[in-house]
């Protein structure tokens, strides 16, 4: 779950990663802000640039798709005469893997998200007849085949525009001035005549503007590229429903597992802790009835022991009661309840809570157990001193960031904690992202989609 | 003595009253939030000297109560206030602790099972003291350990912090531990200059500054 550079992080945990960078950015105060404006407009111009490069690479392999594309519909032609079969399924494959490199590219890109559909039927071994019969029966190629021949015109004339631009305006800029003599009185650029010194360097002026604009519009075009690959890219909405139905069918079962396995766990702790306690209880308080008279000194003893007995079958259901559901997170909701997590840890722990109010109480729960459980693990295994916890609610989507300063290299796979976190988040549709360098610091991002239910009732 | 009693469980509120009334108290019982703030904010013959207050009251079951005993104090600084819970919560007893005027307690709900102690911690609370449960103590107290802030304490010293933490006097202290006022007063005055607390010659800033120092 490790996010590397060059993968894009799963679901909508993008834009997390990238906040810290405007707030730290924010407090430019007076003699570093020319400099601030300077480092903007220097990032502004290389953005331009790689996305100028972008959109180059994309009408390339627009061209590709056409050509792969027009290979497969070859194969398809020549499927009466037996050599399609054979041609059909590596043709087929091939344009599947320029298809995932746009959906890729457009998600690293843009951070346009477009899902897969699902893999092409491989059965290598089968007969070549049998492959080119699954392959026909596959609603993703006939899609694939669709993007191949519509993409060229539709997505590969669009990112051609700033290239061939900014490539005319090039042109126009640092050819003009040395050929109009040469060439003399047909010779244009664009709408201008060029044939006198005016002329040419209006000429010039206008080649610059042409570059100027291809650049600027690069990186617009690049999104409204990736935006109208979409539909021709993505899986069409049935399989997107099933998929939907896999995955919620998936997460219930899961609810119901842990749900039952919570049942089991408390019927447990009750039959061993506080209920073994009360009986226990009676029994003494049994025999301390019937030696009352005889020996009241003994009577006196059982009766200390029956008052130290019902503080312990107390504790146990305290402690019970804590696990289920903190009594805090009851009364005052999310950020209260974290702020006194907070207050009980041994680190240093600095909340920042900016909530609207109440959600609902499972997506509380659920956030405040996986809160704990990051801030345990930051005590327990990274050797952390301070930790920043950040809860935010926007776009509906609850936020909570979990930041500390230890050595890092946590890893879901090792340990049941976040792994069950995640999970547990899985079920409401939310998101956990681990981001932990060997050497530290490790963030902890998890998103839950929801909805603030209620206005801020405490005075707090 | 007049004590406004908050608690919505009859038979614990019905105990309570029958308790501190044996022990010569004046009692109002309430059972929701809106009526103990009332009756927390009356005037005159009418006016409480303690409140004993339960966290979770009617008709929200949450904080009521302990917003309505904040409120209050707020209204009324100084106001004595000692809350049951039946949960230690230091994020709680920091809110109670907040203003710094004392005169506030907050005990789990297990410790009224001996009454003696109980009523013992209302009158200390009534009398501008402060108390707070052992078990708050410890926690706060093993957290400000596992930073590091009060290793440096003696174990004999850390039971006298512990002791002195719930609002004990000096004697009280000397009684509890068997050893004499006189060592009780050369510990304390050795934890406050290991804390770096001014020592002070009143009880309930102690108190204060320790848990200030711990909840640090």
């Amino acid at each position: 779950m490790r996010a590397t550079p060059d993968t894009p992080r799963p679901a909508a945990s993008s834009p997390a990663p990238s906040s810290p960078a405007p707030s730290g950015a924010a407090p430019s105060r007076a003699p570093t802000a020319s400099r601030s404006r300077a480092a903007a407009w220097t990032s502004a111009w290389t953005a331009a640039w790689v996305a100028l490069g972008r959109c180059q690479l994309a009408s390339l392999h627009a061209l590709a798709a056409s050509a792969v594309g027009a290979l497969v519909s070859l194969a398809l032609l020549l499927v009466p005469v037996g050599v399609g079969l054979r041609l059909l399924p590596p043709a087929a494959r091939a344009l599947r893997r320029l298809s995932d490199r746009s959906r890729a590219r457009a998600a690293r890109w843009t951070g346009l998200r477009i899902d897969p559909p699902d893999p092409l039927p491989a059965d290598r071994t089968a007969p070549a007849r049998r492959q080119a019969g699954a392959l026909l029966a596959d609603d993703g190629f006939w899609r694939d085949l669709r993007w191949a021949w519509l993409e060229p015109v539709t997505g590969g004339l669009l990112v051609a525009v700033p290239p061939a631009l900014v490539e005319y305006g090039v042109f126009g800029a640092l050819v003009q001035p040395f050929v109009w003599r040469a060439l003399g009185e047909g010779n244009w650029y664009a709408f201008v005549p060029v044939h006198s010194t005016a002329t040419m360097l209006a000429a010039l002026l206008l080649g610059l503007a042409f570059a100027a604009a291809g650049l600027l519009l690069a990186p617009a075009v690049l999104r409204g590229h990736a935006r109208t690959g979409r539909p021709l890219l993505a899986p069409p909405r049935s399989t997107r429903l099933n998929r939907r139905i896999e995955h919620l069918t998936d997460t219930r079962s899961r609810a119901h597992d842990t749900l039952a396995a919570e049942l089991r766990r408390l019927e447990r702790d009750l039959h061993d802790g506080a209920q073994a306690r009360l009986v226990a209880l009676g029994m003494t308080l049994d025999r301390a009835t019937r030696v009352l008279e005889a020996d009241p000194a003994t009577a006196r003893e059982l009766l200390l022991d029956v008052r130290r007995t019902s503080e312990r079958a107390l504790q146990d259901l305290r402690d019970l009661v804590r696990g289920i559901h903190p009594p805090v997170l009851a009364d005052r909701g999310l950020g209260d309840a974290v702020k006194s997590l907070a207050l009980d840890s041994f680190l240093d722990v600095h909340v920042d809570a900016r909530l609207p109010g109440r959600f609902p109480a499972p997506v509380e729960s659920a956030a405040y157990f996986a809160v704990s459980e990051a801030l345990a693990n930051a005590a327990k295994h990274a050797g952390a001193r301070e930790v920043r916890i950040t809860l935010t609610h926007g776009d509906g989507l609850l936020r909570v960031l979990v930041a500390d300063d230890g050595r890092g290299g946590a890893d879901p796979a090792k340990g049941t904690g976040l792994a069950g976190v995640a999970e547990r988040l899985d079920t409401f549709d939310g998101t956990l992202a681990l981001d932990s360098p060997q050497g530290g610091p490790t963030t902890v991002t998890m998103e839950i989609p929801c909805a603030s239910s209620s206005p801020k009732t405490s005075s707090c | 003595m007049r004590v406004v009693l908050a608690e919505d469980l009859f038979l614990l509120r019905d105990g309570l009253t029958r308790t501190l009334r044996e022990h010569g108290c004046e009692v109002v019982a309430v059972d929701n939030g809106p009526s103990l703030l009332q009756a927390l904010l009356d005037e005159g013959a009418a006016a409480p000297d303690v409140a004993v207050v339960d966290v979770r009251l009617p008709p929200t079951f949450t904080d009521e109560g302990l917003q309505a005993a904040l409120e209050a104090r707020r209204r009324r600084p100084g106001l004595p206030v000692l809350v049951l819970s039946q949960y230690v919560e230091p994020l709680y007893a920091n809110e109670l602790l907040a203003g710094g005027e004392g005169a506030v307690g907050y005990l789990l709900k297990d410790r009224i099972t001996d009454t003696e102690q109980f009523v013992d911690a209302v009158r200390r609370v009534a009398a501008g003291g402060t108390v707070m449960d052992p078990q708050v103590i410890s926690r706060l107290v093993s957290r400000g350990d596992a930073r590091g802030t009060i290793g440096s304490l003696t174990p004999r010293e850390r039971d006298v912090l512990e002791l002195m933490a719930e609002g004990r006097s000096n004697a009280a202290i000397a009684n509890g531990l068997h050893i004499s006022e006189s060592a009780v007063a050369k510990h304390i005055a050795s934890i406050l200059t290991k804390l770096r607390i001014s020592p002070s010659a009143d009880d309930n800033r102690r108190v204060l500054a320790v848990l200030a120092y711990l909840e640090q």
